[in-house]
């Protein structure tokens, strides 16, 4: 039983950690029909940023975290603005392989600039508590807090604002959104930026997680977080996060029942059994064609 | 004989019944119009005898033969070609393209025979060819063949969407709308172009219109529906005068 | 005099600003670059859009020789007389051959990923597993069940065997593009290469995560010749086939072209088959060219790299991807003392190809080498037979 708490706190680490770059892939989809496949690399640099903020500058964990999501987010919106927004008119398909492109700039960049793998120093006291036999560390405990804070933020954002009915007004209809007074291409950026954003904060959080990192983290990291917002129903804020808490427990629970090397045969697998089942994700809902 | 037999045709979508007992026969060389207020389920009708939806009751036959459950390529290679209410060409695709690849189902070569060019693969290509570019002289496109059918005006437009369904060799004829977005000259060219088509190629034609000038004009037989239920059937001038479908159209006495 | 110049440097860096904001003047710019080179090329009659032709091309010399059906023949046998004279004679340095044999593997790489993605409009992103296969099964047939003597022999047996084995993978993946398109279906091409990855992985047969080693080099520059002209040869006849045209109306609109009488399924099915077949078939010769193989030579980075020379390129076309393969692989090589920049330098130049031409370098087009002559010629048609639809025009 405590085991099974013990490997519930991960799940709920792991998945947190998943959603939160999830929703970065979700929103920008929903809103351009796009994946940016520069998503994951984003979250790379964010936490290098980390790294930076921890190793060069000494800053604390907060003022690190605060740096790295601005960074990030920064960065999101000049990507957009140099790089996706002159495709908007163009095949979809252009737009996904810039992004393609960007993901692997970035990557090659971070390498050229940083061939080594780095280790992040602490950055804050790390202190471990037990309940009963399960182990529960202020690391965990402020990961899990920090991102479910975040997400429900985004929730709120997306539903109660006059900016998130921007967004969703433009998911719905990009040609008729400038019509009714919405500033498209400013609501976009902003978009990016708030998926950047959360993409820098997974990055710190996972830094702060397993604090050896490298260029190439991002690649897997984002493949899989893309795969959790497309299980969740890709275009869907609440799917993205129920499908990164469904990756990460189907990961620990791989990991813990078979030998590692399975845990992404398995994980993969059930994903595929899980999109024949529902073909459209867990809240996407099916787009049909009017005939 | 008998081209088309539905019986009780009905149709669902969520609780919404959008075709109910849709009863109709189609007798080889018909010209037969459905009409009714938009939403009426006139398309659905199209799109069950398509395959697009499978109909939650009821039966639709195609020379004796059923058609429920077959797959929508299936049965236009028996024969039922259709238009679309908003044109749907292939628009990347140049005109000569568009009505070559509706001979699909008649090209007699196999996927071998394809990839290492053998067989009949080159004398049945040639054969396409010749019978897409007799279509297009017929429709007078064959100044465009090699133009994407993108770059078409838009009469023009349609007037490829006929010929592609041409190319499948149908016996039944489903025009969906054909005259939407024309205007009064165009539509007296199309009623001639309908008309000539029916013998020139011996169609069975339905079809699916709002212009009452067109319909009354050309059918033979006019079907009314309204909220998926059919309110009257008979020949133009009875339904014109029917009260039932007056009441559809313009609402009833108190309303007004 | 400094003062100047440091002005002048301030115009050029504002000019240079105002190029890079206002992307419809750099637009203009490299049209006019380009402008006259794509004019000679239409003299010359080298271009053509994909499935048409501009009937106001003059005849030129160019266009007669690159039209002519001798043309391809002759191409043929100097070029398979050279793959055979190079390695023989030694007449380029083996590193040049090298790089030649990895060129003609990309293109089999490129070509296959771009019937179905170019051609077809899906978005697979898992062709590396594929190659896996088609590298892992021919692999185990020359190492581990054909006797050491016949390896030599059976060489293109078991490359073949790889890329029917690949093939038959494929038909298992086409089955869900039945149901789902786009990003669900990429999503599924995804999770495949990543589990046809962690299944070597965990297979000790095979070598595991450490790989395979000890083929031995059978790929050879004829070898390599033969299959890439083979491959690009089957992939053309499909696309001027009723299964090409069928391939390009799912892409255009899948719903019509159903009703159109296109056995979509069957289609798509072919359309996999056939892709896969050939990234196999490239699989097992890249196997025999490094002479060991490990799962992650196959990962998702190496499918991002066939995407990469696919849609820089351009999609649609097979003049396209021998093209952004070729660019690729090259340039790829000719940047090596660049070091790791090279690989910041690639995906730059592959953003700024997809800002200024969404559809790759030849988008669908095609050289006229690779059409089918009837569709970029217009020849007088025969006159109509005499049949029951003969009937004089319609009215107007």
């Amino acid at each position: 039983m405590t085991y099974f708490f013990q490997q519930a706190l991960n799940v709920i680490q792991l998945g947190s950690i998943y959603a939160l770059i999830a929703l970065g892939y979700t929103m920008v989809y929903g809103i351009l029909t796009m994946i940016n496949f520069a998503h994951g690399d984003l979250f790379m640099v964010g936490a290098f940023v980390c790294f930076m903020a921890a190793a060069w500058l000494g800053l604390p964990f907060v003022p690190a975290l605060m740096l790295s999501m601005f960074a990030i987010a920064l960065l999101g919106v000049v990507i957009e603005r140099l790089a996706y927004k002159p495709l908007r008119q163009a095949p979809r398909v252009s737009a996904i392989i810039t992004a393609l492109g960007v993901g692997l700039f970035l990557e090659n960049f971070t390498l050229a600039l940083s061939p080594y793998p780095k280790q992040i120093p602490p950055l804050m006291a790390n202190q471990v508590w037990h309940f009963g036999g399960v182990a529960v560390s202020s690391l965990q405990l402020l990961i899990i807090a920090l991102s479910l804070a975040l997400m429900f933020m985004l929730d709120f954002i997306v539903r109660r604002t006059m900016l998130g009915m921007a967004m969703r007004a433009i998911s719905c209809d990009r040609a008729t959104a400038p019509l009714m007074g919405v500033p498209v291409d400013r609501v976009i950026s902003i978009t990016f930026a708030i998926g950047a954003g959360l993409g820098g904060a997974a990055g710190t959080l996972y830094a702060l997680a397993y604090p050896v990192i490298d260029p190439y983290m991002g690649v897997m990291v984002g493949w899989k977080a893309f795969i959790s917002a497309v299980v969740g129903g890709i275009g869907s804020i609440r799917g993205a996060m129920i499908g990164g808490f469904i990756l990460g427990a189907v990961e620990i629970m791989t990991a813990a029942l078979l030998p590692s090397t399975y845990r992404d045969l398995i994980s993969f697998a059930l994903l595929l059994v899980l999109l024949i089942f529902r073909p459209y994700g867990i809240l996407g809902k099916p787009h049909t064609q009017k005939v | 004989m008998t081209m088309l037999q539905i019986e009780r045709l009905t149709h669902r979508f969520g609780g919404l019944c959008a075709v109910q007992d849709f009863n109709l026969n189609l007798a080889a060389g018909e010209l037969v119009g459905i009409i009714g207020p938009n939403g009426a389920g006139k398309t659905t009708v199209f799109n069950l005898i398509t395959g697009i939806y499978r109909p939650a009751s009821g039966s639709i036959r195609f020379k004796g033969k059923e058609l429920a459950g077959k797959t929508s390529n299936a049965i236009a290679s028996k024969g039922i070609a259709r238009t679309f209410q908003n044109i749907r060409l292939f628009k990347d695709l140049s005109v000569l393209d568009n009505v070559r690849i509706a001979h699909y189902a008649q090209t007699r070569y196999s996927a071998l025979e394809a990839l290492l060019h053998a067989g009949r693969y080159r004398a049945e290509e040639r054969r396409v060819r010749e019978s897409a570019m007799l279509l297009l002289k017929t429709f007078r496109l064959e100044k465009h063949t090699h133009e994407y059918a993108r770059n078409l005006p838009y009469g023009l437009q349609r007037r490829l969407e006929m010929a592609r369904a041409l190319a499948i060799r149908p016996a039944l004829m489903l025009l969906d709308e054909p005259a939407a977005g024309m205007n009064p000259r165009e539509i007296k060219e199309l009623m001639d172009y309908i008309m000539w088509i029916r013998g020139q190629f011996e169609l069975t034609i339905l079809l699916i219109e709002h212009r009452m000038r067109l319909v009354m004009g050309i059918c033979e037989r006019i079907k009314v529906l309204d909220f998926g239920a059919t309110i009257a059937e008979g020949r133009p001038d009875e339904v014109r005068n029917n009260p039932l479908v007056l009441e559809a159209y313009l609402g009833n006495e108190a309303e007004r | 005099m400094r003062r100047e110049t440091k002005v002048r440097q301030r115009v050029r860096i504002h000019k240079c600003m105002r190029f890079l904001r206002n992307r419809t003047i750099a637009a203009g710019i490299a049209e006019r670059l380009l402008g006259p080179m794509r004019r000679l090329c239409k003299a010359c009659g080298i271009f053509s859009r994909g499935g048409g032709a501009n009937a106001g091309d003059r005849p030129s010399l160019w266009g007669w020789i690159f039209s002519c059906r001798w043309t391809a023949v002759v191409l043929l046998a100097l070029g398979f007389a050279a793959s055979f004279a190079i390695p023989r004679f030694n007449l380029v340095n083996p590193y040049y051959q090298l790089i030649l044999m990895y060129v003609c593997i990309n293109i089999i790489l490129a070509i296959s990923l771009n019937l179905v993605n170019g051609y077809m409009g899906e978005f697979s992103v898992g062709h590396a597993g594929f190659m896996a296969v088609g590298a892992y099964v021919s692999a185990i047939l020359t190492v581990k069940v054909l006797p050491a003597g016949l390896g030599q022999v059976m060489f293109p047996l078991a490359v073949a065997a790889g890329g029917a084995v690949a093939a038959l993978v494929g038909l298992v993946v086409a089955i869900p593009s039945f149901k789902t398109r786009g990003d669900y279906l990429a999503i599924v091409t995804l999770a495949f290469n990543m589990i046809v990855k962690s299944l070597f992985e965990n297979i000790d047969a095979v070598g595991g995560p450490r790989g395979l080693l000890g083929i031995s080099k059978l790929t050879t520059l004829p070898w390599v010749f033969v299959w890439t002209i083979l491959s690009v040869w089957i992939i053309r006849n499909f696309v001027y086939s009723r299964f090409g045209r069928g391939v390009l109306s799912i892409r255009e609109d899948e719903i019509a072209s159903d009703m159109m009488s296109v056995n979509t399924r069957h289609v798509k099915m072919l359309a996999f088959v056939v892709s896969s077949f050939f990234a196999g078939v490239a699989g097992a010769l890249y196997a025999h060219l490094m002479q060991f193989i490990n799962p992650r030579m196959f990962d998702i980075l190496k499918s991002t790299d066939i995407l990469v020379m696919v849609y820089l390129g351009g999609i649609g076309s097979i003049a396209g991807s021998i093209l952004g393969a070729s660019i690729y692989t090259v340039l790829l090589e000719a940047l090596r003392p660049l070091g790791i920049w090279r690989m910041v330098f690639m995906p730059l130049v592959l953003v700024l190809v997809m800002i200024f031409r969404p559809r790759g370098i030849m988008g669908f087009r095609e050289f006229r080498l690779f059409m089918r002559r009837e569709d970029y010629e217009d020849r007088p048609l025969p006159a109509p037979p005499i049949a029951s639809q003969d009937g004089g025009e319609a009215p107007t």
